[in-house]
């Protein structure tokens, strides 16, 4: 009777175990593998001297193939920003209210059914919201005094629709997190069902509400295919110093339409390929802030 | 057990060695592809034209293939510099820094075949009141400070009771959005900002053809009955031509332009035969079939 195992076995053993933590640390290595790819691409622009930073986050004037080229994203960034937040700004009540309905008020059955179809929801591919927001909502918003009907607004709608699924059932998660011990204290001391969502279970779930909505604005940060069709990828600054002070109206450009749209057809290793990656760059850097503050509200900041 | 073993740490060989592959295969391969087969790509206002062309070529040479693909002027050349695609098709004519990097990564310079000739078209909704248009009014509209921004500055009255001009124009590297910036905007000036960007000549007609308000150019084979072409003058006074095929090649029409093909030097045989017959008589057929002006 053999009771060591054979050298082999143990070998084995190892072997599978070096290959599952390759695999475990894969995803770190993706993530800074890429990091580092895409500023390496557009390192050269970065450091010569006709470039400033500066000049791509505040100019106005976008134009790569003009000579001189001119730099300037400011009115991408704000494009993508004025998208964002008006998409945040109809998403977050809808599926904060969807969240609290099918975590609290609502019967067992229609709750099956309601996570079936908000699952749906999130499984529609963007170019197919893009594409009913090109030849759908458009209709609706050039009754509205757009003159395309491809506006900040139609975008921001798109958006909305495609990122309510995930602020809903995250949310719903960390309503269902609260323990049941507070409800039924609020309960006890005779508070309505109302009462006890926005005295008790809101306030208790914020972290994971907030987390909710971070990791849906980074979804429609990052967002590329819908948004190019929806909002008319024209290069406008929507915000106003004089009233109405936000043009819901406007086609704008955003960072991720305006790569998908030049990249695949600029001159590899020029300086216009170079600044798209510097733009990539960019919105990287954006959503890895929102998704780390997003980190750092759930998990708290550590203190040393 | 052995045997598991092995077949796993070859499936991860396999698997480094593929994302090693994807990673260079960009730059090396296209072009080495099979003999019988034709990388074409470039210019979206050739688009049409270029599909016709290889969709006929197949049913007389069914053992050639020519695989047709769009994405804009800049795209072909970047294509040829890049060495992925065969001919590159664009309706501009090669950049001279275009010239010297296709020169420095290949060592020859980019052979230029004259295809056709295209009517850049000015599209307006086909309800609007204007007619023609003057190429100092098409400067002043799409041109950096430019001063006509709304359709009374042109005198006329804009259908669907919106006075701006919404403007349509292309993504920057599309050789219609180059030619047309040449000709037409002033020296030194670059485009208004804020027009629509449109990613192709068919959905600048498209868009145009849906929007009342719009204003945009694009290829003359793209047109549809839902829009209208507008005769194009010189300057103020001039007679203005309408955008057809013997205005185009008497040169009347201010915005016409060659559409061409560019190859690596010297075309290998088979590259050779396919732009040959694409300049033949059945090949020019098809140059006016697409709406576009047979070469001269």
């Amino acid at each position: 009777m053999q009771l060591q195992r054979s050298k082999w076995k143990a070998f084995y053993e190892g072997l599978i175990e070096w290959i599952i933590r390759i695999c475990g640390i894969s995803a770190v290595v993706f993530v800074f593998a890429i990091f580092i790819f895409v500023f390496w691409e557009g390192k050269g622009l970065l450091f010569s001297g006709n470039f400033s930073v500066w000049e791509l986050l505040t100019s106005e004037k976008w134009d790569p193939t003009h000579e001189p080229a001119s730099f300037g994203a400011a009115r991408i960034i704000l494009g993508t920003f004025s998208v964002a937040i008006l998409a945040m700004t109809i998403a977050v009540p809808f599926s904060l209210g969807g969240a609290i309905f099918i975590s609290e008020f609502c019967g067992a059955r229609l709750k099956e059914i309601l996570k079936v179809v908000i699952e749906l929801l999130a499984a529609i591919p963007s170019v197919v919201w893009g594409f009913i927001g090109l030849t759908v909502m458009s209709i609706f918003i050039r009754d509205l005094g757009s003159n395309t009907g491809l506006s900040v607004l139609n975008g921001a709608i798109i958006l909305a629709l495609m990122s309510m699924p995930i602020i809903l059932s995250i949310s719903e998660d960390a309503l269902k997190a609260v323990p049941d011990s507070y409800r039924e204290a609020a309960i006890g001391l005779g508070v309505t069902r109302w009462q006890m969502v926005y005295r008790v279970l809101l306030p208790g779930a914020k972290k994971g509400l907030l987390a909710a909505v971070l990791l849906g604005m980074g979804r429609v940060v990052g967002e590329t295919m819908a948004v190019l069709m929806a909002t008319g990828h024209a290069l406008n600054n929507p915000f106003d110093t004089n009233p109405p002070f936000f043009h819901a109206l406007m086609e704008v450009k955003t960072l991720t339409a305006t790569i998908a749209s030049e990249m695949g057809e600029v001159e590899r290793g020029g300086e216009h390929w170079q600044v798209l990656f510097l733009i990539g760059v960019l919105l990287f850097t954006i959503t890895f802030a929102v998704n780390m503050t997003a980190h750092l509200v759930v998990h708290g900041v550590k203190r040393k | 057990m052995t045997r598991l073993g092995i077949i796993k740490t070859n499936g991860l060989t396999a698997l480094v060695s593929g994302l090693l592959l994807v990673g260079c295969g960009k730059r090396d391969g296209g072009s080495e592809g099979q003999s019988s087969n034709i990388q074409n790509k470039g210019s979206d206002t050739m688009l049409q034209l270029a599909q016709a062309w290889s969709e006929l070529y197949a049913k007389e040479f069914p053992d050639v293939r020519v695989a047709v693909s769009g994405g804009g002027s800049g795209t072909g050349i970047a294509g040829l510099i890049n060495g992925v695609v065969d001919i590159a098709n664009c309706s501009r004519a090669i950049k001279p820094s275009e010239m010297e990097k296709v020169k420095a990564a290949h060592g020859v310079e980019a052979k230029q075949y004259i295809m056709g000739l295209d009517c850049l078209a000015v599209y307006v909704h086909k309800d609007n009141p204007l007619e023609e248009i003057t190429l100092d009014q098409l400067g002043q509209i799409f041109g950096e400070d430019g001063t006509i921004t709304k359709w009374s500055d042109l005198g006329i009255e804009a259908p669907g009771g919106k006075d701006e001009i919404v403007r349509l124009s292309r993504q920057s590297n599309s050789g219609t959005y180059v030619y047309f910036k040449e000709t037409v905007i002033p020296e030194g000036k670059s485009f208004k900002p804020g027009s629509l960007d449109m990613h192709g000549s068919k959905e600048v007609v498209e868009l145009c053809a849906k929007t009342p308000a719009t204003i945009g150019y694009s290829g003359m084979g793209y047109a549809t009955d839902d829009v209208k072409m507008l005769r194009v003058a010189k300057k103020e006074g001039d007679k203005a031509f309408a955008p057809n095929n013997d205005n185009a090649l008497s040169g009347d029409y201010p915005i016409a332009r060659p559409l061409f093909m560019y190859t690596l030097g010297e075309p290998k045989e088979h590259v050779k035969a396919y732009l040959d017959w694409c300049l033949s008589p059945a090949g020019q057929k098809v140059v006016n079939a697409t709406g576009y002006v047979p070469a001269p």
